[in-house]
């Protein structure tokens, strides 16, 4: 057997070396082999990641982590940081969900992307990105965690602007870049703290520390943390970037803005969970975001017509729940609703994609319908994926939605109803897009209907893959009162709950059927609604112009971006104008161009001595001579 | 036994006669041989105090200074002869376009 430590150094390694065969050779290397080498090199690292997770499974639970030292990366006096890996509960469930659902995504890609002309350099992108991931999920230090971090960005904005003739996906790649910058600045902070206060930034020390810092240096530490991860996992206020980077092709709305990076910012809280349960405030202040985030991007998505784009907003909103759990302590809970949510949200976007592929690129839901018979596999699948995004038992979704519901509940009934009404609007906006997708009659031009097709295996398989996996997802965590033992709650726990723990809710297991059954109760009432709206009555979402009064508000996204353009792009603009204007022209130009003026002006006096006579040129040779003469003479004399 | 002011005196008259010449002749020629009155205005103070110090090295370097002027010559007759060739005459304000 080899030796697990080096089966854990192998597994980012592998994407790495796609991503360097692919990326050096993208103009030599055929379709095919490209595809081959990204898919290949995912799935030996899913592998091995499933092999270090099952030898982790053989272990007992406390003795769970592990430490991986590659190489001493930086060493001077007083600072030091290893390229080292940590592989514990939490991040063996993180690389399995990359690593798999990746892998997935990969496969579908073949299908998707197979007459684009950048196919090899959008899977060289792909396997840079699962690097990076990887990197961010195993670093066992902050510094591994921020490279990590900092390449998945990158990796995004060039997804994002994979499509880089089209100027407004440019655009979207730059807000997405700025956006995030914002946030990782927060992080950048929150980590040099961590360095002043604790003297290093390897988990191992910086944890069982925590509680010899102040607290209010923790408080700033864990939202210094939080606001990088406000940018990255798209809270409030640095949510716009998401829904616009759906300017990507959809396989990487599915790898990147749904399933894998985004959730970046719950795994790095649910990381450090240790000092986020120090600093209540901290906590407090992620719950309130999490919640404000859930319900306000679930109202938007309510009216968005672009199929991608409600699937955008869908995930703001689920992150928000995810903080919301990682708000009220319950960490695994957040980790489960991210793996499930991964689960089925890729398997959305995927449907999504099949969908515009299938309408050749159409992505205006009001321009879909009826599509139920053309493409069965993806009508089915999305089906699957919609109750489970819905939280329909026993589907993945309900499990990991009613756990954040019930400990919601057990801290305050009102955070619950905030909760609640998310997530029902979230199973509102959903049917609606799906019964506005596949029934009723199809409204798609009759030249694109002509075209229809079920997509290519490479692409159905993944999308059945994942509508198992977003079925019986839900069956690693079943609660207590369902007759479960919540299972990777337990896994999770040397991870999670070393710190305090608040992360059990007690609640009886009456309170709790009551509590599933109100929200199941619910959520069937509002599938009732949306199905006889869309069903029944057909009706279809009216045009752009036609609505009025609040709808339109919310159409128009609350204009958050208008309101931030006029807020900070706009006075940026014009700060950067009158530097332009008064600072670079008045100032640095003059300054720069008299030194100019100063040499052509001093130039034309003396090019006058330049005359062309010889008899000139040695009678002033001859007068410097006799001058100099003089002088010295003199100069002797006066001696 | 001649005083050596008198040498001096005399390569100092051979010398400013050189100087005006070049300064105010226009005849190319004639500014070759007030350049070499000149040279040999030097060779003579030379020689003369390399006499009263009883001291070689001066008469080695009057050697020096002939040799150097005999190829000056060789090189500078050259260039007359092109620019003559060229311009049909050999006044100095001919070559005055060496300028902006």
């Amino acid at each position: 057997m080899v030796d697990i430590k080096v089966l854990i150094s192998w597994i980012p390694i592998f994407p790495l070396l796609g991503f360097l065969i692919i990326g050096l050779r993208v103009h030599k290397i055929s379709h095919r082999t490209s595809s081959y080498i990204a898919c290949g090199a995912v799935l030996l690292s899913f592998l091995f990641s499933a092999i270090v997770f099952a030898q982790l499974l053989g272990m007992p639970s406390d003795q769970r982590a592990l430490t991986v030292r590659i190489i001493n990366w930086i060493g001077t006096m007083g600072f030091s940081a290893n390229i080292s890996f940590l592989i514990d509960p939490l991040s063996s469930i993180m690389l399995l969900v990359v690593t798999g659902v990746g892998f997935l995504i990969h496969v579908y890609s073949i299908g998707y992307m197979h007459d684009d002309a950048g196919y090899s350099r959008f899977f060289s992108y792909l396997n840079l990105f699962i690097f990076f991931m990887l990197l961010l999920v195993m670093g066992s230090n902050y510094l591994l965690m921020f490279v990590g971090w900092e390449g998945v960005g990158l990796c995004s904005y060039l997804l994002i602007g994979f499509w880089f003739k089209n100027h407004d996906y440019n655009k979207a790649a730059n807000k997405a870049f700025i956006m995030n910058r914002i946030g990782d600045l927060g992080l950048l902070l929150g980590v040099i703290l961590i360095f002043i206060n604790f003297g290093s930034i390897d988990y191992d020390i910086v944890f069982p520390n925590a509680s010899s810092i102040s607290g209010t240096t923790l408080t700033w530490i864990t939202i210094l943390l939080f606001i990088g991860a406000m940018g990255k996992s798209a809270q409030i206020p640095l949510y716009t970037w998401l829904p616009d980077a759906m300017a990507g092709p959809t396989p990487v709305s599915a790898l990147i803005h749904a399933a894998t990076m985004v959730t970046a910012g719950v795994y790095m809280v649910a990381r450090n969970n240790i000092l986020y349960s120090l600093s209540p405030l901290a906590l407090e202040l992620v719950l309130v975001i999490g919640l404000c985030t859930a319900l306000f991007a679930a109202t938007i998505a309510l009216l968005q017509n672009d199929i991608k784009k409600v699937l955008a907003y869908s995930t703001v909103s689920q992150l928000g729940l995810m903080f919301v759990a990682l708000g009220l302590g319950a960490y695994s809970s957040g980790i489960f609703h991210m793996v499930t949510h991964a689960f089925f949200k890729a398997l959305l976007f995927l449907g999504a994609g099949s969908v515009i592929h299938a309408l050749q690129g159409e992505q205006d839901i009001r321009r879909m319908g009826g599509l139920k018979r053309f493409l069965p596999v993806t009508y089915l699948t999305f089906f699957v994926a919609t109750l489970a995004i819905s939280g329909i038992p026993p589907f993945a979704g309900f499990f990991s939605k009613d756990e954040i519901l019930a400990n919601a509940f057990a801290h305050n009934p009102l955070v619950w109803t905030v909760a609640l009404l998310a997530s029902l609007l979230t199973v509102f906006y959903m049917f609606r897009l799906f019964y506005l997708t596949f029934f009723g009659t199809p409204r798609a031009d009759a030249s694109r209907m002509n075209h229809i097709h079920e997509s290519p295996k490479s692409m159905a398989i993944p999308l059945m893959v994942l509508a198992v996996l977003s079925f019986a997802g839900g069956f690693m965590n079943i609660p207590e009162a369902l007759g479960g033992s919540n299972r990777l709650q337990e896994y999770l726990s040397p991870v999670l709950n070393a710190g305090d723990n608040k992360a059990v809710h007690h609640l009886d297991h009456a309170t709790e059927y009551l509590l599933m059954a109100i929200v199941v109760g619910l959520t069937l009432v509002v599938i009732g609604i949306a199905y006889v709206r869309f069903v029944k009555k057909q009706l279809v979402p009216v045009e752009d112009g036609q609505l009025a009064g609040i709808s339109r508000t919310v159409y128009h996204k609350y204009y958050v971006d208008e309101i931030y353009d006029f807020l900070i792009v706009r006075p940026i603009h014009w700060f950067a104008k009158v530097g332009d204007r008064v600072v670079e022209t008045l100032a640095i130009d003059r300054i720069v161009n008299s030194f100019g003026h100063l040499v052509t002006a001093s130039s034309h006096v003396l090019r006058r001595l330049q005359n062309g006579s010889i008899g000139f040129y040695i009678f002033v040779m001859v007068l410097s001579i006799i001058v100099i003469l003089t002088l010295t003479t003199v100069a002797d004399l006066g001696r | 036994m001649i005083p050596i002011e008198y040498y001096l005196w005399l390569s100092a008259v051979l010398f400013s006669i050189g100087v005006l010449g070049v300064l105010y002749r226009r005849n190319a020629i004639i500014i070759f041989m007030c350049i070499e009155l000149m040279l040999n205005a030097v060779n003579l103070v030379m020689v003369a105090f390399s006499n009263y110090m009883n001291d070689a090295a001066g008469q080695v370097f009057v050697f020096f200074i002939m040799a150097v002027a005999a190829a000056e010559v060789a090189v500078g007759l050259a260039i007359l002869v092109m620019t003559y060739r060229n311009t049909k005459s050999t006044d100095i304000n001919i070559l005055n376009r060496l300028k902006w």
